[in-house]
């Protein structure tokens, strides 16, 4: 397949990224037209994109994509790396999304920063995290894709930190970037092994290498775990799920773009995009599978027992990835449906981020659910859409959630033998543990009775934020039968993904049963929702006397206990006593020389004679010596 | 006169300009040094633009002969490596002074001699990196200690006068043991040449026998090892550096420490060929140590509930690079060497944005300890946002000039050594943690008591830290120009020592 080339792709990251260095850089100035300014390059970017989708529609399906060569990037011996963008069939779907829901989010945020003193370099640092993400999804190689990959790295933590002056934000903001840290090592890593393997980082030649054979079994193995770290970094999975819950201290626009619908989906784009290591590497695709699986229902539980809407919302994006990235592991079948799954759930969970947004808004920034409650009377709009992204998560039909999860439950039944049952059912009972939180957290939030602080009058927000919300709302509507309805994304998609045109075998369970599995699941988890909410009153704070499970449940599954107890606290031992033997020991070598000058130091200085000359002299008679020494051994 | 013997004289005339410069003419005194180091800087880059890429070998060459009794020369040459360490000297000296502007006031001696052996510095280290002839690189390599030595004890704070004859006894003891070598090589090649020579180029041809190159080897490896600063010669680093102005510490870790890298280079990898092979691994330990070690020391600075001091953090953050560096040196690939001269360049330039800045937050609050900072992100944001610029580059940020470096060193040690590449690639979430502990104490959280009032940066002041920035940036997307430089006299070096088996692609 050889690609055509474009000019104008390089336009798509240009465009936001030079908006934010220009409000970076114009400073106060540009105050009262930042977020105009930001806004006008994201909805730039987006019309370029729709340019090239329109392009791309217009080409061969197996010839779609497009390159654009911009410069030599590094190039030492036979690492030669150019920067070169690409854009095909799956990385359009990205940056559809990206530039179309960011510039939704980047319109509401005009309202609800509209009060902050920073509105300019918050918009400044949106572009930035668009033409970073952007770099991500169009870079043609693992390397350039790495700039990206860092590059929504710093900009999530720019964003998790934006009120940095509270301590625990600054100090999530860091807990991100230093967990991302970890998933990049993998990254890098993976870089390395292609090069030594292939002697080239391109997708392309990674492909093109793998099919010659030159990589044993082990290295794609080992490559394919690596890549896999980078995703369980970058993607909140299990075991570097920790840091989600806390960048929830990020303004709401930004859990809405970066933590559901884009970057945390980074890490399924990268293993759909390695595709070709993947279906040569079965073991760490067993493990990605293993990561999936552990995630759903880890964030699932962790969504069960939290009173924060947001750490809700969180814990369900956590969840809901753990789908995508199972669907990833299950090879050519799953590529598409995590697609599919990833570009509906961009739409519902950002609609329902900006909805808990507009509830904080309305609410004096208050986040505890227990303290909502009969809210969809006095914010009709908000209500509706969350409710329409509430239906659509927990798979109701006709809504997107519904066509995207239940292909990935029947898939899950499908990979054979009692992996694909095990897997089938850890869907399931996902599924339901999906529609039982996400049901408290509507119950807990628009209805029952008035739980408001006397300081709260809620209201509904502005068009400026209720306008994006109806708009994602449509798309929670619309767009999982826009893409399943003649397996259109799948066959959009197919030829970069399942370039080989496997044919899915086995069906285990027919697909009308598995859907009926799916609505008797979700079924299960709406009543047991509306058995313990909706006819009691919701106490005020949560109630203490639980079990112990719903305790662990409320502390992350000791996700931070455990992570204290094993990295942090020995580290810091280690950094203390490192620092002690430092000066004790390492030092110890001329402590004793170092004692001696210092006193020498102190007599010297007493004398007022300047101590330094003295050394001057020294290092003078210590010249000579070596002179005379070199005349003794020569003559 | 050839165009290094006046590089090299330019900022001595000056100097003794500025010693003969009137009593209390400070403000001349700094503009002459600051003129004088922005004419060398531009001849500099001048001359770089007539160096010829695609040759390998020494180029601007000049020889004349010295001690005609012991055949030692006056002998200068650059290639790419040489070439690029001098510009990085060039450039940072006139960085220097503008940004350190004030801070030769209240030191033990008058500000104009401050600017003077600050000229004084500069000439050493262009003569240090041009010498071809080794005893002319030893009389330069140890000469340099004297304004150091002078900057750190005169005008430093804290425990200068220990730090400053600290210094002095590790560089002296190093200089020793690299003496005995040079007079070792120097009989040898009386041996087996017509004539006793100290001219690098004919020492390299020399037959050694095992025994002896491990020894030699040694007397020059530990000396640079001294400087570099190599795990675990490295305690003098840090005192060094809490004593030291910001601006001596940066023109010494960024440009003075980079000498002991590049006699790793230049000496003991193209003297002693077989030897450096077979320390290779040992030495490839002692660098992986290093990045944690520097990290792990940087990180106790950093969390430190008192006494953190940022000085000495940065200092540590560079025991950390150095070790990448010596990584690199000894991994032996195409890319591991161009990435280990590539990140001598950008560690130059990223300490240096990272120790002026903190220079100015110092001089600003009247303290060095991390504790005493909190929430400058809201009273002074342009130095708040300069140095988390200058951190990001520190630990390898992609986009940012150190991160090409950092990546072409490990890579390239990944051909030959996966598992030290592994562990090395470990580091960068330790780099991540060392730069934002700091970040968050200093710069973001509520604004501490004390911290109200300070005052953000002045113009004299963003005008000086403005190139170092755009450097980062530049050549964090464009690196090409300097590798194109620096590659060929990489492969050289490389295809000197005969390895064979290299891989890294095929």
């Amino acid at each position: 397949m050889s690609l055509g080339t474009s000019d104008t792709l390089v336009y798509l990251i240009a465009i936001p990224l030079f908006s934010s260095a220009f409000l970076l850089l114009g400073g106060r100035a540009l105050d009262r037209v930042g977020h105009l300014i930001g806004t006008a390059a994201s909805a730039s970017s987006f019309v370029v994109a729709l340019i090239e989708l329109n392009k791309m529609l217009g080409r061969d399906a197996e010839s779609r994509g497009v390159t654009q060569h911009l410069f030599t990037w590094i190039n030492v011996g036979s690492f030669q790396i150019d920067a070169t963008l690409l854009l095909d069939q799956l990385s359009i779907c990205f940056v559809l999304l990206i530039t179309g829901v960011g510039t939704l989010i980047h319109i509401y945020s005009i309202s609800y920063m509209a009060h902050d003193i920073d509105r300019r370099r918050f918009f400044a640092f949106l572009n930035l995290f668009i033409a970073a993400m952007l770099l991500l999804v169009l870079g043609n190689s693992y390397l350039n894709l790495y700039v990206g990959w860092e590059g929504v790295g710093l900009a999530s933590y720019l964003l998790i930190g934006f009120w940095n002056q509270k301590p625990t934000y600054a100090t999530a903001a860091k807990k991100a970037f230093v967990a991302n840290r970890v998933g990049d090592v993998g990254l890098s890593l993976a870089v390395m092994i292609a090069f030594v393997q292939f002697g080239a980082v391109t997708f392309d030649g990674v492909a093109k290498g793998i099919e010659a054979g030159s990589a044993s079994s082990t290295a794609l193995n080992a490559m394919g775990a690596a890549i896999l770290l980078a995703a369980v970094g970058k993607s909140a999975q299990f075991p570097l799920q920790a840091w989600l819950g806390d960048a929830m201290a990020g303004p709401t626009p930004v859990s809405a773009l970066i933590h559901a619908a884009t970057m945390v989906t980074a890490g399924v784009y990268l293993i759909s995009r390695s595709n070709f290591v993947f279906d040569n590497a079965p073991t760490a695709q067993l493990l990605v599978v293993i990561v999936g699986a552990v995630t759903l229902l880890f964030g699932a539980v962790i969504g069960m027992a939290k009173d924060d809407i947001k750490k809700a919302l969180a814990a369900s994006t956590m969840s809901q990835i753990g789908y995508m990235i199972l669907a990833t592991g299950l090879g050519p079948a799953g590529y598409a449906f995590a697609m599919m799954h990833l570009l509906t759930h961009g739409f519902f969970k950002a609609g329902m981020f900006l909805g808990a947004g507009s509830v904080m808004h309305g609410m004096n920034d208050e986040v505890d659910m227990r303290k909502y409650g009969a809210l969809r009377k006095v914010m009709p709009i908000t209500f509706a859409t969350f409710g329409l992204g509430y239906l659509a998560i927990i798979g109701i039909p006709p809504f997107a959630g519904f066509y995207s999860k239940d292909k990935i439950i029947e898939t899950a039944f499908n990979a054979g033998g009692s992996k694909g049952i095990i897997l089938g059912c850890v869907t399931l009972l996902g599924a339901a543990i999906t529609a039982f939180y996400m049901t408290r957290v509507m119950l807990m939030t628009f209805f029952g009775t008035k739980r408001w602080d006397s300081a709260a009058h809620p209201h509904e927000s502005p068009w400026l934020m209720t306008v994006p919300m109806i708009l994602l709302s449509i798309g929670s509507i619309t767009t999982g039968f826009i893409f399943s309805n003649g397996d259109r994304l799948k066959n959009f998609l197919a030829p970069v993904v399942d370039k080989h045109h496997h044919e899915h075998e086995t069906e285990l369970l027919a697909p009308i049963v598995v859907t009926g599995l799916a609505m008797f699941a979700v079924a299960i988890g709406i009543s047991i929702a509306l058995a313990k909410y909706s006819r009691k009153t919701i106490p005020a704070s949560a109630p203490t006397d639980v079990t112990v499970w719903t305790k662990i449940a409320r502390r992350d599954l000791l996700q931070d206990d455990f992570n204290e107890t094993v990295f942090m606290r020995p580290g810091q031992s280690l950094t203390r006593v490192l620092a002690f033997l430092d000066k004790r020991v390492v030092d110890g070598a001329v402590s004793g020389v170092g004692a001696m000058t210092l006193r020498l130091a102190g007599d010297l200085r007493k004398t007022q004679t300047g101590y330094v000359r003295s050394y001057a002299l020294l290092i003078l008679l210590g010249t000579v010596a070596i002179l005379a020494a070199i005349l003794v051994v020569t003559v | 006169m050839n165009s290094l013997t006046i590089l090299g004289l330019l900022p001595l005339i000056g100097s003794a300009a500025l010693f003969l410069l009137p009593k209390g003419s400070d403000l001349l005194a700094k503009q002459v040094a600051l003129g004088v180091s922005i004419v060398v800087a531009i001849a500099g880059l001048g001359m770089a633009f007539s160096f010829n890429r695609s040759a390998t070998g020494f180029q601007f060459v000049e020889k004349h002969q010295w001690i005609p009794a012991f055949g030692i020369n006056y002998a200068l040459g650059v290639d790419g490596i040489s070439l690029l360490l001098i510009l990085l000297a060039l450039v940072l000296t006139p960085v220097v002074i503008a940004a350190c502007w004030h801070e030769a006031e209240g030191g033990r001696w008058s500000v104009k001699n401050f600017f003077g052996l600050i000229l004084i510095l500069e000439t050493m280290i262009v003569g240090v990196f041009a010498a071809t002839d080794i005893f002319l690189f030893y009389v330069f390599f140890e000469a340099m200690l004297i304004p150091v030595y002078f900057l750190i004890g005169g005008y430093g704070t804290g425990e200068k006068a220990a730090a400053a004859v600290k210094f002095l006894l590790y560089s002296l003891f190093g200089g020793l043991l690299m003496l005995a070598s040079i007079i070792g090589l120097y009989v040898i090649s009386g041996n087996q040449l017509q004539a006793p020579t100290f001219d690098v180029t004919a020492l390299s041809q020399l037959s050694i026998d095992p025994v002896t190159q491990r020894m030699l080897f040694l007397g020059f490896f530990i000396a640079f090892a001294i400087k570099a600063p190599l795990w675990p010669f490295h305690t003098w680093l840090p005192d060094a550096a809490r004593a030291a102005t910001p601006g001596t510490s940066v023109l010494l870790l960024g440009v003075l420490d980079k000498v002991g890298t590049y006699g790793m280079i230049r000496f003991c990898l193209s003297l002693f060929p077989e030897a450096s092979k077979e320390f290779g691994p040992t030495i490839i330990v002692l660098s992986l140590i290093s990045i944690f070690y520097g990290a792990f020391l940087a990180i106790a600075q950093g969390t430190s509930s008192g006494d953190g001091n940022i000085k000495a953090l940065i200092s540590y953050t560079s025991i950390s690079h150095f070790g990448f560096i010596t990584l690199g040196i000894f991994a032996f690939t195409e890319q591991s060497h161009s990435g280990a001269t590539l990140y001598m360049i950008n560690h130059g330039f990223s300490t240096a944005a990272l120790f002026l800045i903190a220079g100015w937050m110092i001089s600003r609050r009247k303290s060095e300890r991390i504790s005493d900072f909190g929430g400058l992100q809201r009273v002074t944001p342009i130095m708040a946002w300069l140095f988390f610029i200058a951190g990001m580059s520190s630990l390898a940020l992609p986009g940012l000039s150190s991160f090409v470096s950092e990546f072409l060193v490990l890579v390239g040690t990944f051909a030959r050594y996966p598992i030290p590449a592994i562990i090395g690639t470990i580091g960068i979430i330790f780099a991540a943690l060392y730069i934002l502990i700091p970040v968050q104490r200093a710069l973001h959280g509520p604004i501490t008591p004390g911290n109200e009032n300070l005052t953000d940066l002045t113009l004299r002041e963003k005008v000086s830290i403005a190139p170092v920035i755009a450097v980062i940036i530049f050549f964090g997307f464009y690196p090409q120009p300097l590798l194109d430089v620096i590659n060929p006299a990489a492969s050289a070096t490389l295809s000197a020592l005969q390895i064979t088996g290299i891989m890294g692609g095929k």
